[in-house]
């Protein structure tokens, strides 16, 4: 099973769901990482680093030996990370998505791939829980390279939960896809609704099953609970609105231990996406 | 011209509600909504959209099933594993593309065998401009899905500062999005200041550090302000701390205040409703001009 925690706008308690869920399992559990820009998960769950690997795009070198300055390259390459005038191309790292087509396009083969670092994967053993997060480097810009290489550690014959980036856009994608679950996190609160919204029409773009989480109930109104229902969209989980929590996640603590209370609600959901997942196994 | 840009690495942490209040309080802006991923500034500023575009970036790969000789090259060609194989349950055989993971390379169009595949131009979402009761707004829409969101918060930067120009304006407000990787980048570079809004929190401690090196990275000065400060007071001490060793100015804490979100839930800012943390706004904004 892979069950992937995800949500329009930021800030409404993926990593909290996350970590405490997580947790809450009582076997062995993969906790996958894919904020690469901001990963937290690692805050919450302390345990000690077993690997690190430093991650790299191809990108092209030319080899100015070869290059007679046809400008195949640059006229192939759709973003700009490869430019000639007549002379051999300059590339910009920053821009190439590591397609390989100017290395293909190249006439006289003047072209390789050498690989450039965007960040890392790291993995640590908390527990019950196998943590691998990635670290994109400051002033990179692709965070999907990263998401993938993440998702490469994955064992399919455990479960697992992928933290997802928020928004709506590529690097949320390259988390969900091949996701067999989807819970989206969300407030009671205009932002929250609004964002919620985007998210729901995501995840049925990509047609992946998909429930609610609500964070902080009793913040705001009813408006997310109606707009859930009058879709026929279950909620799973309502986390009350308690300043407890929001001083134990400040912390860095773990809902599930500082406040014991709380472990029936993440026991409950592991039960309901287990079953909605799978409800053979179940 | 002035472009301040909200940030705040981790999300969630009020960069909007802090964003609307500027519009407010600032003295004829133009206001950029960058955040074209999950967009909320038009929920509080209620804008009256004048004008409409269309954002195509970049082209996808789409492969004419009546040309396809199913070789299957293009699925060795394609790096971000975008090539579906049909069939396998009984229906056509052959190849499709599936267009949330193409990144529109254009490598399977050119080496295809059959030259069955056609490379249309992407519509990735719009951008408008509108007017609303603090000076005229630009903002975007992404689609569902869509790559490029980088492009398009550029897009909306350039035409906010052409607004900007056209009507005399001196002061952008850019709402940024959350992170540190593409959408923020594009949201950052050539602006002349950066507002950080944090919270004091493990996570907030952590992704503000990454901005902060962000920001010191395209060399813009930044400003630190932590939000719900009292919800864990040694934290923001600390917090404050580290952005100063960073090099960046506090300009103050905005306390803890249920009024946030009742005004979001009236569609004002902070500072447009009575609330003992609309003080606290002000005093930002005096110390960030």
């Amino acid at each position: 099973m892979i069950l992937a925690i995800a949500s329009g706008k930021g800030g409404t308690g993926k990593t909290t769901v996350s970590v405490n869920l997580a947790r809450a399992f009582d076997s062995e559990i993969q906790l996958l990482d894919c904020d690469v820009e901001e990963p937290n998960d690692h805050l919450f769950l302390k345990g000690a680093p077993t690997g690190r690997e430093i991650i790299g795009i191809p990108v092209p070198e030319v080899d100015e030996a070869l290059c007679d300055g046809c400008g195949e390259c640059g006229r192939f390459c759709e973003y700009h990370a490869i430019v000639s005038f007549g002379t051999t191309p300059l590339v910009f790292p920053e821009m190439c998505h590591g397609c390989g087509g100017c290395t293909m396009v190249c006439p006289v083969k003047a072209i390789r791939e050498t690989a450039k670092p965007i960040g890392a994967v790291e993995t640590r053993r908390a527990g019950n829980v196998t943590l691998v997060q990635g670290r994109l480097d400051i002033g990179a810009a692709m965070a999907p390279p990263l998401i993938h290489a993440v998702k490469a550690r994955l064992r399919r014959d455990l479960p697992a939960i992928l933290d997802a980036p928020p928004g709506t856009s590529c690097p949320v994608i390259a988390t969900l896809r091949g996701a067999d679950f989807v819970l989206l996190v969300t407030e009671p609160t205009p932002f929250g609704l609004h964002d919620l919204t985007l998210a729901v029409e995501m995840v049925r773009a990509l047609g992946i099953p998909f429930g609610v989480v609500v964070n902080r109930v009793g913040l705001g109104d009813d408006r997310v609970h109606r707009y859930c229902g009058q879709r026929h969209i279950p909620i799973l989980l309502e986390i009350p609105d308690d300043r407890r929590i929001a001083e134990a996640c400040s912390r860095g603590g773990l809902i599930v231990e500082a406040l014991p209370e709380y472990r029936g609600l993440f026991r409950n959901l592991v039960g309901k996406t287990m079953f909605r997942t799978n409800p053979k196994e179940a | 011209m002035k472009e301040i840009v909200i940030i705040s690495g981790k999300g969630g942490t009020g960069k909007t509600s802090v964003a609307a209040s500027f519009a407010v309080l600032a003295d004829r802006p133009v206001i950029a909504d960058c955040d074209v991923d999950a967009a909320d500034l038009h929920l509080v500023l209620a804008p009256r959209v004048l004008e409409r575009h269309e954002f195509r970036s970049g082209h996808e790969a789409v492969i004419r099933p009546e040309d396809c000789i199913g070789c299957g090259n293009c699925v060795d060609y394609c790096r971000f594993d975008a090539v579906r194989m049909n069939g396998t349950d009984g229906g056509d055989a052959g190849f499709s593309i599936d267009p949330a993971a193409c990144e529109g390379c254009g490598v399977c169009v050119r080496f295809c065998p059959a030259q069955a595949i056609d490379f249309p131009e992407r519509l990735c979402g719009e951008w408008m401009v509108s007017e609303t009761r603090c000076g005229p707004m630009v903002h975007a829409r992404l689609g569902v899905a869509a790559e490029n969101s980088g492009k398009l918060v550029s897009t909306v930067r350039r035409e906010a500062r052409r607004v900007a120009e056209g009507e005399h304006r001196s002061l952008i407000l850019v709402d940024g999005p959350p992170g540190i990787g593409c959408p923020v980048i594009a949201s950052l570079t050539g602006a002349t200041d950066v507002l950080a809004v944090t919270e004091p929190t493990v996570s907030g401690e952590h992704d503000l550090e990454r901005v902060l090196s962000l920001a010191r990275h395209f060399e813009i000065p930044a400003a630190v302000c932590v939000n719900k400060w009292d919800l864990n007071p040694e934290m923001t001490e600390k917090i404050e701390e580290q952005a100063r060793r960073a090099g960046a100015r506090v300009v103050g804490r905005i306390r803890y205040d249920r009024a946030v979100t009742l005004a979001q839930m009236r569609e004002r800012a902070v500072v447009e409703v009575e609330a003992p943390c609309a003080e606290d706004i002000r005093n930002i904004w005096k110390q960030l001009v």
